[in-house]
């Protein structure tokens, strides 16, 4: 579904946020990316997003080649993916129901639909009595479930999940870790980046491990080794 | 397709009414351009009033001697209208041109005294000869010098005042030259200003446009509201405007015409109503709509 080959990106002539990487993931899989800060692991959510382009290498996307996309095919391409990012990216203009619908908005999603997924995926976070606030008047935790929640509605073929539990007590980072599985068992396909052990070890799925920029470990049923 | 304009136009609304402090200053500016646009279009009209009434007192004047004929000055006149170049002429006859003096200066003592003293009617019958441009008045001249009835004629005029009809069309021209030049600068400043301001607006919501792009709306889908907040913004600031010229020409107007009799701007401005409300409302629609399409599209490339 997703692959990798041999991809580096390059910000300056000294630093390589990647380094010849290769990898493949496949539809259903559920793989932990983990390494520290500075490894490599947002840049490469980076270029799966087309955010930004690789320096060298090909990345595909259910076999079509990322950065050879144009501009107007990337909805397309995002649609399919649900990404949590690390500081949100919330729309500060919009409500918590807002930022959530947006993401059924783009593809076209009528309005009852929208409302009936909305108020259940609010349910399902915990933030039901949030729907009208803003994102400047969440915590971070709340701010993290809200990115989360945008990141499923729309029912995407991936999720990428930077730093979901980042903000997150023990507490939600359990339920929002169970939600995820829950997600990954009914089909999709979870790339999940963190630094947090307990949760890598509990897991008992696929590890890829990041260090400088270089893949240093691949293992099924990995640990969170660094 | 009609979900997506619903939404579109959803959105835009909605930004308009939660971004109050950033429509109101676009509104401000749109105002402002607006309002250049639409004193130009009146400025223009009066200017033209001005030019027309200064072209308008602008004639020569061709006098007969004593012992020419009504009759005789009647058919010159007839001859003289049949000149391409000539607009209109005006018969004067011995008897006006004193009343005319008499009636302009019958405040004066010793001017009309000297009238009195002199007795006889010391005034030529003449044509007052109007023509279309300042450069025909020569070949108006001309023909008069060289016709048969020059044996008639005590003076033309033309000569005396040539250099002051010269200086009136070309301080006329001057001035076409440079309320055009004035006019274009204006518009250029006013579009800038309202342009520079949506696209500061824009600016600020880029890390919103970079946002949407990731999470898949399309291109449309994220210019639309904007389109939609500055066809808002130009339609508001097009009423403020529409009442503010309305109360202005109407407060101005009877001032005006005390100024330049004949000149009413709100008789004016009424007159034009529907000119100038499309000005108004495609200037302001259409600066608040190209400026968005123009400012959006650099953020769109993510």
């Amino acid at each position: 579904m997703i692959k990798f080959q041999n991809v580096s990106k390059i910000y300056s002539s000294k630093t390589a946020a990647l380094d010849g990487v290769s990898f493949e993931v496949n539809k259903k899989e559920f793989v932990s990316i983990v390494g520290k800060s500075g490894s490599g692991k947002t840049t490469l959510f980076k270029l799966i997003l087309a955010e930004e382009k690789p320096t060298s290498g090909r990345i595909f996307f259910d076999s079509k080649e990322v950065q050879k996309a144009k501009v107007k095919e990337l909805p397309e391409l995002r649609r399919k993916i649900g990404a949590v990012f690390q500081d949100y990216k919330l729309l500060h203009s919009k409500n918590v129901y807002e930022n959530i619908a947006y993401a059924m908005e783009v593809i076209g999603a009528s309005d009852e639909e929208i409302k009936k997924d909305v108020a259940e995926v609010l349910e399902i976070v915990g933030l039901t009595n949030r729907a009208n606030n803003f994102p400047v008047e969440l915590s971070g935790g709340e701010k993290q479930r809200v990115a989360i929640a945008r990141a499923l509605i729309h029912r995407p073929e991936v999720i990428l999940a930077d730093e979901p539990t980042g903000n997150l007590d023990p507490y939600n980072t359990l339920d929002i870790m169970r939600l995820l599985l829950k997600i990954n068992e009914a089909g999709t396909t979870v790339v999940l980046a963190t630094h947090n052990k307990d949760i890598i070890n509990s897991l008992d799925k696929r590890v890829i491990t990041l260090q400088d920029g270089k893949i240093i470990r691949d293992e099924e049923n990995g640990r969170f080794i660094l | 397709m009609t979900t997506l304009f619903k939404r579109i136009f959803k959105s835009g609304w909605k930004n308009c009414s939660r971004e109050k402090g950033l429509v109101a200053a676009n509104i401000f500016i749109l105002v402002l351009a607006i309002s250049t646009l639409t004193s130009l279009y009146l400025l223009k009209d009066v200017s033209n009033f001005l030019v027309s009434s200064i072209q308008e007192k602008v004639d020569i004047s061709v006098y007969f001697k004593i012992d020419a004929t009504e009759e005789e000055i009647l058919k010159i006149k007839e001859e003289v209208a049949q000149i391409p170049e000539v607009k209109e002429v005006k018969y004067v006859s011995q008897e006006e041109a004193l009343a005319s003096f008499s009636d302009r200066h019958k405040d004066d003592p010793v001017l009309m005294q000297s009238l009195d003293e002199i007795g006889d009617n010391p005034f030529y019958a003449s044509l007052n000869i109007r023509a279309f441009e300042a450069s025909q008045y020569q070949a108006v001249a001309d023909f008069l010098n060289n016709s048969n009835f020059t044996g008639l004629v005590e003076k033309v005029d033309y000569y005396q005042r040539k250099p002051v009809i010269e200086k009136i069309f070309s301080f006329v021209s001057n001035m076409n030259t440079i309320g055009i030049i004035f006019s274009f600068l204006l518009i250029i400043i006013a579009v800038s200003i309202a342009f520079n301001t949506i696209r500061l607006a824009i600016y600020s919501s880029r890390e919103e446009i970079k946002i949407q792009r990731l999470v898949g709306a399309s291109n449309w889908f994220i210019r639309g509201p904007f389109l939609v907040q500055g066809a808002i913004c130009g339609f508001f600031a097009f009423l403020i405007c529409l009442i503010l010229f309305t109360l202005f020409t109407w407060i101005f107007g009877p001032k005006t015409e005390f100024l330049f009799p004949g000149l009413n701007l709100f008789t004016f401005f009424i007159a034009n109503f529907w000119i100038i409300v499309f000005i108004q409302l495609s200037s302001g629609v259409g600066l608040g709509v190209v400026s968005s399409l123009i400012a959006v599209r650099r953020h769109l490339k993510i």
